[in-house]
């Protein structure tokens, strides 16, 4: 489809096609907006908050926010900034990560915000909540410790492998991902194969007994802040 | 009917059709017949209706009447608020404790689970609880012990029932100890007894206004709305006529009219006084509004907590029916029909939010949703739908019964009409009162008996707490905004105890789906516990600060945008409380980490206690 709607973001012109959301749109033209629970292809779900941006001066989730003509995006601003720091850090203290022994780590979308926002340490109360490791399956590993609730593996399983292995049970503070069985994810028809496992952003779906084949220091995001793919692409093109 | 044979998991799904979009009403109904939706019931559930167990599981798990653990018999649930604990709440659980032998959250031996819960729409009778559907209200440890010894003798919550309270709460289908408490301007001492507008309060509704509403078209419907500028009463405050107007305008043949009954809001309790007496006001304005929009199905969404009003609207709907205020030819005019049919909640405060609420109407856990698109483009199963609240629809009746300009002749440019107010706390006539917009806060208290105020919460938990310098401030949209309720606290009260309150119920109630509103509430809680306890410092006053604008701004729904303000409009309005409970300490050190507290579960574990200096 043509791209004949233009809006602005920080002041740049941007072109994008009806029916875009900002954070597709933004992409295209090679502007990074962070984000956690947003995955290309997957259905807009708008649950992490990071992608915040204000269109016209309301603030919304880029992620599930179509684009319209003339919208004037606000994204990397100070105000925007502090906010997804804020978002990053809560996510950090509410469960339990610790990058250091951690498989992801390099790999990690969390972690790699957290660097790419300059945190250090979060400011808030760690609450070191008691969650529990899955190992029933014979091949996938489930640790809520790492879970994060955004909900990609919930989609991908559904969208991409037409299964339902993953849902959210509880609510509020007690809201956690289970699986479709009364038991564990080993009872689910759950695969190593299914793409739900590799869309987790953090370690929380990680494969049994591949760790560490890449070796830490020369994982991606050591390598390149997160983003910078998304942002060379467009310079490459010009 | 033989009762020996309850009905199976299978054959309560097939009561419902095997649809999944009745999957509240299901697990409800499961929850009723068996005390619990177990494990078996989910994988039963899950077959019936063709959908994954672990769709069923996620909503047994998020709403508070429904549960996978097995309950009693008889599950009383005692109300936690903050108005029926400064009435005596400790008490009143202290009794129902001793006398039960169990703690919250236990179940007896003889079949008597304890819970507390969130507001139950009782403040102005509190301590108040409700035993399976039944409301017990005005409660003491002495009546708490008599209703557990009664309950053993009977196990039959109705029977706890001895006087009836006024008007329709003694009605035949409703028998409920339950009072109106409807006040009146002149019953306060000195009071004008002046001219009282009564609009949403009127007293009877005759089927006029549906009848004059049916002689002109949809779109002069749309126009008297507009003419009369009425704004949703829920709180939020949007022109009615607009979103009549845009559900009208969206495409699409079959359009839906919700009526938001799922009045969660601490310290509301209106809704619940309108249902009760004025039923056919709320249900004539569903059906204007269906005729206005194109839609011909009303969905009213009843908060669990009113389950005992239940059988009363039922009665309210077939004798509309057969007057033919409802069915197939309205009025017999050949020109819509329309019939409404109740949806029960099933405890969950977000479902408030009206796209959470159409979420919950669709048989699923009431996240709320996207937006866009809007429910008038997109909301029940994907139709136009308009959600309006109770009191709202109750004014619409009114201003086809009298005209725009009668309505308009009362409040200001921005909120004409009136408001109806829920008073509680410390007050001596908490009820419910109709004023025009623009009353002065003042003069409310002084007709609630509430003079010697010093802290008045409007709005309810996600409104403000305003002091005695904002007591000139008036009840409108521009300025005192509200939904309805009012809570009063006086000179004696601690307000970190109510802001620790309101958090406690927001990280509670938060729908858990967006990360500011289900970690910040939690975060902010703990921040007020350590201010509380003498460990903040200056710097954990700027961080909820910090905490509570991220929420507001990065927040899904009002909910989570909303749940800051305990936090922000004390530290607004009551800063000296807070700074005189935060400390820097002169040596540096932080006096916010709890030494005692982090090395507790190593010295239980090793069986030594630390020696601390």
């Amino acid at each position: 489809m043509a791209n004949d709607i233009s809006f602005t973001i920080d002041g740049v012109e941007v072109a994008a096609a009806p029916g875009q959301t900002i954070i597709e749109a933004a992409e295209a033209a090679g502007i990074y907006i962070p984000r956690l629970c947003h995955k290309p292809g997957l259905e807009p779900f708008g649950g992490c908050r990071v992608c915040t941006v204000k269109s016209n001066g309301r603030p919304c989730s880029a992620c599930t926010q179509p684009v319209a003509p003339g919208m004037v995006v606000e994204n990397d601003t100070e105000e925007l900034r502090a906010l997804r720091r804020d978002l990053v850090e809560l996510l950090f203290v509410e469960g339990n990560h610790f990058c250091m022994f951690c498989e992801k780590s390099g790999h990690c979308e969390l972690q790699a915000l957290a660097y790419r926002f300059g945190i250090a340490a979060p400011r808030f109360d760690y609450t070191w909540p008691a969650r529990q490791v899955d190992m029933s399956h014979p091949d996938i590993l489930v640790d809520h410790n790492r879970c994060i609730l955004c909900g990609r593996c919930v989609r991908t399983s559904r969208q991409v492998d037409g299964k339902n292995v993953f849902q959210f049970v509880g609510r509020g503070h007690e809201k956690r991902l289970a699986v479709n069985a009364e038991a564990d994810l080993g009872a689910t028809d759950a695969a190593v194969t299914d793409a739900a496992v590799g869309a987790c952003p953090v370690g929380a779906l990680l494969k049994k007994r591949i760790g560490f084949a890449t070796p830490v220091g020369r994982r991606p995001y050591d390598e390149r802040p997160i983003g910078t793919d998304i942002e060379t692409a467009a310079a490459r093109k010009e | 009917m033989a009762a020996s044979h309850p009905p199976t998991v299978p054959q309560i799904c097939a009561t419902f059709g095997n649809d999944p979009t009745r999957l509240v009403d299901i697990a409800r109904q499961v929850q009723e017949t068996y005390g619990h939706v177990g494990p078996a019931s989910i994988d039963a559930i899950g077959r019936a209706l063709r959908i994954p167990r672990v769709e069923v599981e996620s909503l047994v798990t998020f709403y508070s009447f429904l549960s996978k653990q097995p309950k009693g018999r008889v599950v009383i649930r005692l109300c936690n608020d903050i108005i029926d604990r400064m009435h005596g709440f400790d008490q009143v659980l202290a009794a129902f404790t001793a006398e039960l032998g169990i703690g919250v959250g236990q179940t007896s031996s003889d079949g008597i689970t304890l819970e507390t819960t969130a507001c139950i729409g009782l403040c102005d009778q509190a301590p108040a609880a409700l035993v399976n559907d039944v409301p017990v209200t005005e409660l003491n440890s002495d009546r708490a012990r008599q209703i557990v010894r009664e309950l053993r003798k009977h196990m039959d919550p109705k029977q706890l029932v001895t006087k009836l309270g006024d008007g329709n709460n003694a009605h035949e289908l409703v028998r409920s100890m339950v009072r109106n408490n409807i006040r009146r301007h002149s019953d306060a001492e000195g009071g004008d007894n002046g001219a009282e507008p009564r609009i949403v309060l009127s007293p009877h509704a005759p089927p006029e206004a549906l009848r004059k509403a049916l002689s002109i078209s949809p779109a002069e419907v749309i126009r008297a709305i507009k003419t009369s500028r009425l704004r949703g009463r829920g709180g939020a405050g949007f022109p009615t006529g607009i979103k009549w107007e845009f559900t009208r305008a969206a495409p699409g043949a079959r359009k839906v009219v919700i009526c938001n009954a799922d009045e969660g809001e601490p310290g509301t309790f209106k809704d619940r006084v309108l249902l009760t007496e004025r039923p056919d006001r709320v249900f004539a304005g569903m059906t204007i509004a269906g005729y206005a929009i194109g839609a011909h199905e009303g969905i009213l969404y009843l908060r669990a907590e009113y389950a005992y009003l239940r059988p009363f609207l039922e009665m309210v709907l077939q004798r509309r029916r057969q007057a033919g205020l409802l069915g197939p030819d309205l009025l017999g005019k050949g020109k819509h029909t329309f019939d409404i049919r109740i949806q029960m909640g099933a405890g969950a405060y977000v479902c408030g939010e009206e796209t959470a609420l159409i979420t919950s109407c669709e048989g699923r856990r009431g996240d709320p949703k996207n937006r866009p698109p809007f429910p008038a483009q997109r909301g029940y199963l994907g139709l136009p739908t308009t959600v309006n609240n109770v009191e709202t629809l109750c004014a619409v009746t009114k201003i086809m019964e009298e005209g725009s300009a009668t309505f308009c002749e009362h409040g200001s440019k921005q909120s004409s009409g009136t408001k109806l107010l829920s008073i509680s706390g410390d007050c001596l006539r908490p009820g419910v009162y109709e004023v025009v917009f623009g009353t002065p806060l003042r003069r409310v208290l002084a007709m609630a008996g509430a003079e010697n105020a010093a802290a008045v919460q409007i709005g309810g938990p996600s409104g403000q707490m305003v002091g005695r310098d904002h007591y000139d401030r008036t009840i409108c949209f521009d300025d005192l905004a509200t939904g309805g309720a009012m809570m009063v606290f006086g000179p004696q009260r601690n307000l970190l105890e109510v802001v620790h309150a309101f958090l406690d119920f927001f990280a509670d109630e938060s729908c858990g789906f967006c990360t500011p509103c289900r970690v910040g509430t939690v975060q902010l809680k703990r921040l007020i516990e350590k201010v509380m306890a003498g460990r903040g410092e200056p710097a954990d006053l700027e961080t909820m600060e910090q905490i509570g604008r991220t929420m507001k701004t990065a927040s899904r729904c009002g909910l989570g945008q909303t749940a800051a303000n305990p936090v922000l409009s004390t530290l607004k309005n009551f800063r000296p409380v807070y700074m005189g409970l935060v400390h820097t300490d002169p040596d540096g050190y932080r006096r916010g980490f709890d030494l005692e507290g982090a090395v507790r579960t190593s010295e239980t574990l090793t069986g030594r206690a630390s020696i601390h200096v």
